[in-house]
């Protein structure tokens, strides 16, 4: 907890039931009668488009029908044979932007099927029901491969690994597996622990071992896991954060956004969580709609988020801005950080004005002031260098083939760690689940050669 | 506004709508109900001789689509289990109270001269307008020699439709089964037996479905089940047609026509005035809505009418009957094809896949650049077939364009290619 915020909510008039409540589910999920309407909806389209734009193609069509004929668990079997993580991409997946976008019922401009909650209904339904898992793990290969990072990217990948017949043994740097789907999601997209649910249902196929606290580093190098086991998938996402360059950017108050979630995703009463009266969350992605809407859910009075250029320009999709408006935070654009002040806690922060000049983002010299006792900072993440030696970097990221193989023979990479811009669960999912088929072709040639 | 009034069997109705022999018709609470409702007329539930019927409990199956909605029902309710002198007094008194309503009784006896003529002369004389036979129904009744036991034999169709001439002097409906090979042959029986009119369909020999835990036919009762009558919308098809085949046969043309089957809107009760019925029954419609839905059969069919000039249902009855002929009449030189209307298109990709796998392989499916799907008729392949048009989820993006050319009406017998026309020549 930071320093000078140590009391609880502010006197915003939330009780702690409120609190409770407001992180309720965002979407409410469907009830068996709202499934077959919004199943209804679906035309069943052939090569559909929704599909195509599903990074884990999904077969969307088949799975709705599959609702429709009664056949749910079926429809689960569907999703989760794509993306085992079907169940978390149901909530967290901006569906707006993916395949919800491609629905073709918005040609007839009308709104497209509800995919996200359609998914989230099969699954919640195959998981409500327990009974045994859906999918075999394969033929024992007698294959070992390491994964490092229990996140989303790791454990598809380890899942994939296990249904291909490896075991394998997962490096997991947290107390707790599920990556962001734990640590990093907003609270209301998760409700009732269901990342710690989802990766309980996943390792009920066998093989897979996690290991907890052990983070790679100067004692687990790359090189070590390579020696002890048959191939290394790297999985471990973005440990590291973007730094605002400012003065007194240490000063109490000032902290990491995805510090800030972490924390509120981890207390059991979230009304215990502490939150300032006069949030600033600086950043335009979907971390710092995340960090400014539990802010205000928290019972902040001012959350004042702000961007240094238009809302274009944002990486948060429209609905998550929009949903940060519906929730009383006050979006600025068009400006940047300037200074921050205060002596031991964070009283303030100056934004200077920008526009773009000739293509560039420019400061036009005109400043305000934001009174502020918390800060949190959103401007993006970064990889944590220190521990992968021996792996070529490009770009900040991990450099990867079209096949996730490293520099390093045997070891690969997916996720956030290799890639730029993606940052979404169903695009980690998506390069375990490839990584996976493509370290199962590494390890046959291997083997042949 | 349009004259909505008709004439059937020499009686009159305000409109074209009652409602059939059936639950809905049971008793006075209910037709008072639908007489209060603006139904036209009733033809009461099925009245047989004393001891009235015992009915089992459990007595509807349903055939839905994967929305719920009703496609058809199917009963194994047999005819009134209320005994016949309460039936009748209550039949009295409705009439008495709604002299401008058409009041129908509906009767099934075994196949006896003395039983039908008794219980024809009992209902007579509780002041209906006229008499209808039923002898279509599939369930149970059968099974003691009544309703389609006796109309699957044109002979005892023609019997029965005679005594109940014989021994009443008002209309005389024959109510007809569709389980039967030739609808003809009853309805000319009927013609035969002096019949005014004829009713139908009646209900459909069905297994509605299948109770998978239970591993019995719907509806179950204790256990087990039992084939029942089908009807609702999925039975209209087959009502068209054979109400189109009495209306056109050269046997049966101008015995008066009370149609029946899957009549749920306006637009059902026009097709079939159109195929030359001269007034409706409804039954399935009422019972899943209520008597409520008349307010729009009368509505939309009086707006049609408007629309169309028609000044009373005679103006069109019977006006699809000259279009309707048999297959070797049509023209075998037409030819139309599909086309897509890329403005109305959403790219869904049904016809396509339904052209490509199931039918003809006309419709070219492309992907550009910019991710655009575009659904392409190819001319030289599409044979015209409608499916595509069919299957669209959107309304009036496919459209069937008729070919012009100058080709003439060339029918089957006449054609070229007809080897029997070779071997004729």
């Amino acid at each position: 907890m930071p320093d000078g915020l140590e009391k609880g909510p502010p006197s915003c008039g939330l009780s702690a039931e409120d609190i409770e409540a407001g992180f309720g589910d965002l979407h409410k999920p469907l009830n068996s009668i709202k499934a077959i309407a919004a199943a209804e909806h679906c035309i069943y389209c052939y090569d559909a488009p929704c599909v195509q734009a599903c990074p884990t193609s999904i077969d969307i069509p088949t799975f709705i029908h599959q609702i429709r004929t009664g056949n749910t668990d079926g429809a689960a079997r569907t999703i989760l044979s794509e993306n085992i993580m079907g169940g978390t991409c149901a909530r967290a997946c901006p569906t707006e932007v993916l395949c919800e976008q491609a629905c073709v019922r918005n040609h007839g401009e009308e709104d497209p099927v509800e995919i996200g909650l359609l998914q989230r209904f099969a699954t919640d339904h195959l998981m409500a029901a327990g009974g045994a898992h859906p999918f075999e793990r394969g033929a024992d290969s007698g294959k070992t491969i390491a994964v490092v990072g229990a996140g989303p990217a790791g454990l598809a990948c380890a899942h994939r690994l296990s249904m291909l017949g490896h075991s394998v043994k997962v490096y997991e740097a947290k107390a707790k597996p599920g990556g962001l789907n734990e640590y990093g999601l907003a609270a209301y997209k998760m409700v009732d622990d269901f990342a710690q649910k989802e990766v309980e249902f996943l390792l009920e196929i066998g093989g897979i071992e996690i290991l907890y606290n052990r983070p790679i580093g100067p004692d687990l190098a790359l090189s070590d896991l390579l020696k002890s086991h048959d191939a290394v998938f790297v999985g471990v996402g973005l440990g590291g954060t973007n730094k605002l360059g400012l003065d007194k950017e240490d000063l109490n108050g000032v902290e990491d956004a995805i510090d800030f979630i972490e924390r509120l995703r981890q207390a059991d009463d979230k009304s215990t969580v502490a939150v300032g009266n006069d949030v600033v969350v600086i950043g335009g992605g979907n971390t710092a709609i995340d960090a400014a809407v539990q802010s205000k859910k928290l019972g902040a009075e001012n959350v004042t988020l702000v961007y240094r250029r238009g809302e274009d320009a944002m990486s948060a999709t429209p609905y998550e801005v929009e949903l940060a408006r519906k929730n009383g935070v006050n979006v600025r654009l068009w400006a940047k950080p300037q200074s921050i002040k205060g002596d031991t806690h964070v009283k303030s922060m100056k934004f200077e004005r920008t526009r773009m000049m000739n293509g560039k983002l420019a400061g036009t010299g005109d400043s305000f002031k934001v009174p502020a006792d918390m800060v949190l900072k959103a401007i993006g993440q970064q990889l944590s260098l220190d521990a992968l030696s021996g792996v070529e970097i490009a770009g900040g990221k991990i450099a990867a083939a079209a096949d996730f193989s490293t520099s390093m023979k045997g070891v690969f990479a997916g996720g956030d760690c290799i890639r730029s811009g993606e940052d979404l669960t169903v695009q980690a999912v998506e390069d375990g689940k490839q990584a996976a088929h493509a370290i199962d072709t590494y390890l046959k040639g291997d083997a042949n050669g | 506004m349009a004259d909505l009034g008709c004439t059937i069997a020499g009686i009159e109705s305000i409109n074209p709508f009652w409602l059939a022999s059936a639950p809905p018709t049971d008793k006075y609470y209910n037709v008072v109900r639908a007489f209060e409702a603006g139904w036209g007329g009733v033809v009461w539930k099925t009245l047989g001789e004393d001891p009235p019927v015992v009915n089992v409990s459990s007595r509807y199956g349903v055939h839905h689509d994967t929305g719920r909605g009703v496609i058809g029902i199917n009963n194994i309710e047999l005819i009134s289990d209320r005994p016949l002198e309460v039936n009748l007094k209550e039949i009295e008194q409705c009439r008495k109270e709604w002299p401008d309503r058409v009041i129908i009784g509906s009767m099934m006896a075994p196949i006896d001269e003395q039983a039908w003529k008794e219980l024809a002369i009992k209902i007579a004389n509780s002041g209906v307008h006229g008499i209808e036979l039923n002898l279509g129904c599939p369930h149970g009744m059968c099974e003691r020699g009544m309703g389609s036991a006796i109309g699957q034999v044109p002979e005892m169709v023609e019997q029965t439709t005679r005594w109940v001439r014989e021994a009443v002097d008002i209309p005389v409906f024959t109510k007809l089964t569709p389980n039967i090979t030739n609808i003809l042959w009853p309805a000319e029986a009927a013609k035969q037996g002096g019949a005014h009119a004829v009713s139908l369909i009646n209900t459909v020999n069905s297994i509605v479905s299948v109770d998978l835990d239970a591993m019995a036919p719907n509806p179950v009762v204790g256990g087990k089940g039992t084939h029942g009558g089908y009807c609702g919308s999925a039975v209209k098809p087959i009502a068209l047609n054979m109400v189109a085949e009495i209306a056109r046969a050269q046997e049966t043309q101008g015995i008066d026509i009370s149609a029946i089957g899957g009549i749920e809107t306006w637009k059902d009760a026009a097709e079939f005035i159109a195929l030359g019925a001269n007034a409706l029954q409804v039954c399935t419609a009422a019972m899943l809505y209520g008597f409520r839905i008349v307010d729009d059969m009368i509505d939309g069919l009086s707006a049609f009418m408007d629309q169309k000039g028609y000044k009373s249902m005679e103006d069109f009855r019977g006006m699809a009957v000259k279009n309707t002929v048999d297959w070797n009449e049509l023209n075998m030189n037409f030819d139309t094809k599909a086309f897509i209307n890329p403005d109305k298109c959403i790219e869904c990709g049904r016809c396509h896949i339904a052209c490509e796998d199931t039918s003809h392989q006309a419709i070219e499916f492309a992907v550009a650049e910019d991710g655009k799907r575009s659904f392409t008729v190819i001319n030289e392949e599409c044979v015209g077939c409608n499916l595509c048009a069919h299957v669209c989820p959107v309304p009036d993006c496919i459209e069937m364009q008729p070919v012009e050319d100058d080709k003439p009406y060339v029918t089957w017998p006449e054609h070229p290619l007809n080897p029997m026309k070779a071997a004729a020549e």
